[in-house]
């Protein structure tokens, strides 16, 4: 995983609630064995026409979003499917933050399995970045989004904080925990599958 | 100190417990399936890493599998290389496989407790978000992304936030209990309290309804707690529990003894304190029937579709469902049962098992599919399809000319060919309704077995309360 750095782009503002992860990457798109590729799937049925032709009144297909590295979006980004897709698929777009005012639960970890920053802000706050039409930037050390206008303070765990500033193999730390799990193995009764 | 189920269950698979930060949990049971898994078993390749419990590990394939003549091969070359890519990892890196062709192959919920590898007290992990189904054992089940299952595969353990426990109450006789069901109840929970109510929680369900209900029926109240926010729904194990998973495959050996210590702990204290709690009361409950393209989009199946004005005190809310009934090509105030179908599903982790299919049968017994209407059954796994073509169930079906298909997720998702066209209307008795997930275009009304059944014989929607049963 990469090191999280200071994110600084305009923002793509996605009105909308209740985005499912089957919207996020339909389920047409699962059957790689891959990670990476899967940007050019991201929101497909909504992004292209039944022609495969660019829909043009959709959000990610103005120009002026093209390069944008921050996506704004309304409560329960990321409901349904477990599916870890959705957020290779938002990073391969392009996308390295999501503000919300909420996750759904599985979604929200998955992003920081993979160094996406996913930011819960309130929903005033959120209604006020949606309308914001120049740069932001995103400071994960000292936890601030800077407008040209203000500075926003977001909370974010210190365990996540640190997984994503320093690009830490979550295994590798976990492993350093090995006589732990041993010492928990020795006395439980499950049983075996063989 | 007085405890909830769930915190019992979280404390004793505790391997360490940091302050401020996440706990590392112990997974017993970890099952794998081809569509989450390739890129978990690639990241244990590349950096040398083993299984560390393959004895704990199960992988079966359900989700892209094709549920025509199981003889001939994979025609969809892209899901048949996630199939091989899925046995290759299983041989090298020791895992049981049920794969395709194996008698105990099936959608992976399904399978768990029919195998009893599902287990009371235990945690249960499976990079799909319907794992929660297993949660009506007792055990602590919930669905993980793929780095996840990669970090149980190599540790058998995960960091987790603790969740907070979410008391849903279901009391009141229902007055049909074959026409208002386990699906009736959870969609109308979901309605009640939102696509996002459960967010963060674990749902414990309780009370007279909820003890009432079978095994198979308590794995649909649970299989749904994740279309309610829920990382995981949870029902304390009783006798039928017990006898449930008495002599299956995997019970083991000296099961009466861990019978006798589940009675006594796997329960919530009389004390215990839930962070939230809900009461459905089920005495007056009707069968419910989803119009929209989210879960909580439910009306009873006498009522008429909504107006996006009845939604004004949300704004979003009423934008989502102006958005809604366009996709579903609804107009508002029509009754449900004025709704003609093209297509019904019967199948899922959700309602596919055995009660399931006998349920179905006994409204379609004697009965013709409607002409303008396409009807499959899918069962839950190649277990229930022998368990129902013993009892001749499959001939009912296949009589009333309903197709009876090979065991997967199927049309549940989408992902093999069993698909909807763009615009085909389907009666499901599946979890999700969400745009296109059936397939691109397709629209999905969400209903219980029953009711899938009765709209398959009509062609709409009607009230199975008031239908003529042989």
């Amino acid at each position: 995983m990469d090191k999280f750095k200071k994110i600084k782009s305009i923002v793509t503002p996605f009105d909308k609630v209740n985005v499912d992860t089957d919207q996020i990457v339909p389920k047409q798109f699962l059957k790689l064995i891959q990670k990476t590729g899967f940007g050019k799937f991201l929101f497909y049925n909504w992004r292209f026409n039944s022609d495969e032709k660019p829909n043009s009144s959709f959000i990610l297909n103005d120009p002026k979003y093209k390069n944008s590295k921050i996506l704004i979006t309304q409560d329960n980004f990321g409901c349904g499917s477990s599916r870890e897709h959705a957020v290779w698929a938002l990073q391969d777009y392009g996308f390295s933050v999501i503000i919300a005012p909420s996750f759904a639960d599985i979604f929200f970890s998955n992003c920081f399995k993979n160094g996406l920053l996913a930011i819960i802000l309130n929903s005033k706050i959120v209604e006020k970045l949606l309308k914001i039409q120049t740069e932001i930037e995103v400071d994960l050390e000292n936890q601030i989004i800077k407008t040209d206008t203000e500075i926003i303070p977001f909370q974010i765990d210190e365990y996540k904080k640190k997984n994503l500033l320093n690009g830490l193999d979550e295994i590798a730390l976990t492993l350093k925990y090995q006589d732990k799990i041993l010492e928990y193995e020795k006395k439980s009764t499950i049983s075996s599958l063989l | 100190m007085s405890k909830t189920l769930f915190e019992k269950i979280w404390d004793s698979h505790l391997v360490l417990e940091e302050e401020n930060g996440p706990s590392l949990l112990y997974i017993d049971r970890h099952l794998i399936h081809e569509v989450t898994s390739p890129q978990a078993f690639e990241g244990l390749r590349l950096n040398n890493r083993k299984v560390r419990r393959p004895d704990l590990t199960i992988a079966t394939e359900d989700h892209n599998v094709p549920t025509s003549d199981r003889s001939l091969p994979i025609v969809d070359q892209v899901s048949s290389i996630q199939i091989k890519t899925l046995e290759k990892n299983c041989k090298n890196f020791g895992i049981q496989l049920f794969g395709i062709n194996n008698p105990n192959q099936g959608i992976v919920h399904v399978i768990g407790p029919q195998l009893g590898i599902t287990l009371p007290g235990s945690t249960i992990v499976c990079g799909d978000s319907h794992t929660s189904t297993q949660g009506a054992f007792g055990a602590l089940a919930f669905g993980i992304g793929t780095s996840e299952v990669e970090h149980v595969l190599a540790t058998q353990t995960i960091w987790m936030e603790k969740f907070k426990p979410f008391e849903i109450r279901v009391e009141g006789k229902r007055k049909n209990p074959f026409a208002v069901t386990a699906k009736d109840i959870i969609l109308s929970i979901i309605k009640r309290i939102g696509t996002a109510g459960g967010a963060g929680t674990v749902i414990e369900y309780r009370g007279e309804t909820i003890s009432e209900l079978s095994m198979e029926q308590r794995m649909t109240i649970c299989n749904m707690s994740i279309e309610a926010g829920a990382r995981a729904g949870l029902i304390a194990p009783d006798e039928k529990t017990f006898e449930y998973l008495r002599g299956k495959k995997y019970t083991p050996k000296n099961y009466e003894e861990l019978v006798d210590e589940w009675r006594e702990n796997l329960k919530t204290d009389s004390n215990a304190k839930f962070d939230k709690s809900f009461t459905l009361d089920a005495k007056n409950l009707a069968p419910q029937v989803s119009w929209g393209t989210n879960p909580a989009m439910v009306s009873d199946v006498t009522e008429k579709i909504p107006f996006p004005e009845e939604f004004a005190k949300d704004l979003s809310q009423q934008k989502g469902v102006e958005k809604a009934l366009q996709y579903m090509d609804l107009k508002p105030g029509i009754p449900i049962t004025d709704i003609y179908i093209d297509r019904v599903f019967i199948g899922s982790c959700t309602n596919a098992r055995l009660e399931d299919l006998i349920a179905a049968s006994k409204v379609v017994k004697g009965k013709k599919v409607s002409s303008k209407v396409r009807a499959m059954v899918v069962p839950g796994s190649q277990i229930v399809k022998k368990q129902a073509e013993d009892l001749g169930i499959d001939k009912i079906f296949i009589d009333a000319n309903f197709e009876w298909r090979e065991s997967g997720c199927s049309m549940c998702l989408g992902m093999n060919p069993d698909i909807l066209g763009p615009g085909e209307r389907c009666a499901s008795t599946s979890n999700r309704n969400f745009e296109g997930r059936q397939g691109v275009g397709g629209r999905t009304h969400l209903v219980s077995p029953v009711m899938a059944a009765a709209a398959a014989i009509k062609g709409h929607f009607v009230d199975i309360r008031e239908m003529d049963l042989n």
